[in-house]
């Protein structure tokens, strides 16, 4: 087996022989616990837990809320009411699940951004920043079904704008968009596919989840240095990682609890601050609403997609729009290669840093225009941002490589970790020995 | 009036001072809410009881003329955490509406498990949820943190647009349409429903337009979220809870990990 030299699972007794000679459970099990993991991850590596979690929680949330839902134009509102009013608990099934999304998209942007600082993108890691942007995407479209599943105002116009946008890309466009929507038009069919489509994705999700966490059994994780643990011999992995239990599943609980904490106020106390007020207005193809916005964590791309309002050459400023939000999600997922830096961690990129802030700045700055009405001065402002997302990943990243400086990263793990923490202060060693 | 329009006190300078809006006339358009002060405003809010019995008794001889209640069953009136009416309360006050029988097709006396009947008039809009559909969610500058800072949210809104007639009217392709603060683009089609005394209260509260209003908006805000006192308090619940494990957690993770960090350098 490839991966970081350490101890593999060995069956003792009968019992573990006999269940480890038919299928290795046990050893999979024990593979995924002690796995070596570099021991000088920081607080922005809790989110992966965080993420698992949210997709554990809206799973179990989802399907109970299946169980009471109908997924028919002319009564999927009123049912949702049923669970607000009069399901047992399911105001509270409801609210966790809604406000659920909510947290799992805070939790996959700082996941995101922390892979893009410490440059966990690059080789050999290319696959699994792949396979990340696409459970991020897929992530995108069940959120966005499952927005229209209520059938209220912005669920009924939401979704005919977004599905709209596909009928812009010229040739395939209009079939694409009548196959998502059944039809000419936002209608039953729609809703009952993307509810259909609302319960699959999270499984597909799910699978690429496991793929995307199996690969760190071969290319190990990467950590604030952007060192990689030593391989050359089991005592030099073992003195720049920790086993993952119980080192950083208790660290990885503590987070999560404190995450769970502040999610638990704003289910309790503001369920409703980062929804639309117009999705308690029953859908009504009649009556478009004054403004029409997406949730909040779609807004960033919602404002690129706004942000073109000009024809460029044969493309009109509708496609150029679709160009714009679907180009930018593709330029993330091609960072692996237009980052030519030979440094791998922003740590030691003293440039890159702050691009990289001024990014953090640009995306809350279009998350905000893409909430306001398409008028100046936000056109300009989301133009203005727009063109500096696509230019960080176009220019700036291929540039930096070459025309950055980078400071010299520690030579090991182990250095990085001396040299933030004083050794031992007693307590007892629970595996192996201390690093020192 | 001790109430004061936050939304324009707050959110007009910071606008005008960012230079993003500085025309008066766009001003003029967005709705000014009221930040009246509710009982079940903040974690530990909790309906007043006798004032949802008074909502319930504008909403019936005022508003329900027009106005329909369709996602509300009558039974939840005898609910904890709402108007808690007795049982033989609801039932009586269910009696006294007439409900076509899904199965027969005839008329009869509405029964607990019934809902309230629809809208009368097809313009006027159901309320069941009009205090979560409505709301100044999105100030100041578009950040919607008035609903957090000031608790502005739907019943404001409900309590603002009965207290903010202009008194002015203009008639607009036949239809008279009357001067709102509160309502967007400051025109509705509703006729001041509420006048002083227009209701009288057995618990002796004056019956003023702005009481009535605020009595009609609180009722609305539980029609609209019944659960909301079980919501607050399973909150704090989940909230002490979690706070004391991740704690415990905290503790747990800091002896795990003593024998490898004695303590952060200063660098």
């Amino acid at each position: 087996m490839s991966g970081i030299p350490h101890d593999h699972y060995e069956p003792e007794t009968a019992a573990e022989k006999w269940v480890e000679s038919r299928v290795p459970v046990i050893g999979l099990a024990h593979a995924t616990l002690t796995i070596p993991t570099p021991k000088n991850l920081n607080w922005m590596w809790i989110w992966g837990i965080v993420l698992a979690f949210c997709l554990a929680l809206q799973i179990a949330t989802g399907i109970v809320l299946a169980m009471h839902y109908t997924p028919h134009v002319s009564l999927a509102f009123a049912s949702v009411e049923h669970i607000m009013r009069d399901v047992n608990g399911g105001w509270a099934l409801r609210y966790v699940h809604a406000n659920g999304a909510s947290l799992f998209f805070f939790a996959v942007y700082c996941h995101i951004f922390r892979g893009i600082y410490y440059g966990s993108y690059k080789t050999p890691r290319e696959i699994t920043w792949i396979i990340g942007m696409l459970i991020y995407l897929l992530m995108m479209g069940t959120a966005f079904m499952g927005y229209v599943l209520p059938w209220g105002q912005m669920s009924f116009w939401g979704a005919t704008v977004i599905t709209g946008l596909f009928g812009a890309i010229p040739v395939v466009g209009e079939p694409i968009q009548t196959l998502l929507l059944g039809g000419p038009a936002v209608d039953n069919p729609t809703l009952n596919r993307f509810f259909s489509l609302h319960y699959l994705l999270p499984f597909v999700i799910a699978g690429l989840v496991i793929v995307h966490i199996w690969a760190f059994h071969t290319t190990g994780n990467n950590n604030p240095t952007g060192v990689e643990v030593r391989r050359t011999s089991k005592k030099e992995a073992e003195a720049d990682t920790l086993p993952f239990w119980p080192y950083f599943v208790i660290k990885d609980l503590y987070a999560l609890v404190f995450v769970l904490v502040v999610f638990a106020a704003i289910v309790g106390f503001m369920p409703n601050f980062l929804g639309h007020p117009d999705n308690y207005v029953e859908a009504n193809p009649l009556q478009t609403p004054a403004h029409i916005v997406p949730e909040w964590y779609f807004l960033p791309f919602y404002a690129m997609l706004r942000a073109i309002t000009f024809d460029i050459w044969f493309i009109d400023s509708k496609l150029g729009g679709v160009i714009a939000m679907f180009g930018s999600i593709i330029l993330l997922v091609l960072l692996p290669w237009l980052d030519t830096s030979a440094v791998r961690s922003g740590r030691y990129r003293p440039m890159f840093r702050i691009w990289f802030w001024l990014l953090v700045v640009d995306f809350v700055l279009l998350m905000w225009c893409g909430s306001q009405p398409a008028e100046q001065p936000y056109i300009i402002i989301s133009q203005l941002a727009t063109l500096y997302w696509f230019a960080f990943f176009l220019v700036i990243m291929p540039l930096l490589g070459v025309m950055e400086k980078p400071e010299t990263p520690p030579a090991t793990i182990e250095e990085d970790f001396a040299a933030h923490y004083s050794p031992a202060t007693g307590g007892t060693t629970l595996v192996g020995n201390p690093a020192e | 009036m001790q109430a004061k329009t936050i939304l324009v006190r707050l959110a007009g300078p910071a606008l005008i001072a960012l230079g993003l809006v500085a025309t008066p006339a766009m001003a003029a358009e967005e709705p000014e809410i009221t930040d009246f002060s509710f009982s079940f405003e903040g974690p530990f809010g909790r309906f007043d009881q006798s004032q949802l019995q008074r909502g319930l008794q504008v909403y019936t001889e005022v508003c329900s003329a027009c106005h329909g209640l369709k996602f509300v069953t009558f039974r939840t009136l005898a609910d904890p955490g709402g108007p808690a009416l007795s049982e033989e309360a609801m039932r009586a006050f269910a009696a006294e509406h007439t409900v076509t029988d899904a199965t027969t097709g005839e008329d009869r006396p509405a029964t607990p498990t019934d809902h309230f009947p629809m809208s009368s008039l097809p313009n006027a809009p159901d309320l069941s949820l009009m205090a979560k559909a409505r709301a100044g969610f999105h100030g100041p500058i578009g950040l919607g943190i008035n609903q957090i800072l000031f608790g502005m949210g739907g019943p404001e809104h409900i309590a603002s647009i009965v207290n903010d007639f202009t008194g002015e009217e203009k008639e607009e392709a036949g239809v008279t349409l009357y001067g709102n603060h509160a309502f967007p683009g400051g025109w509705m089609a509703m006729a001041p429903p509420l006048s002083d005394d227009q209701v009288e209260y057995a618990d002796g509260t004056p019956a003023t337009v702005e009481q009535m209003g605020e009595d009609v908006a609180a009722f609305l805000m539980w029609t609209a979220e019944p659960h909301l006192m079980a919501r607050k308090q399973a909150g704090l619940v989940a909230v002490l809870f979690l706070a004391l494990l991740c704690v415990l957690l905290y503790f747990t993770n800091k002896k795990i990990w003593s024998p490898f960090k004695g303590g952060k350098k200063r660098a």
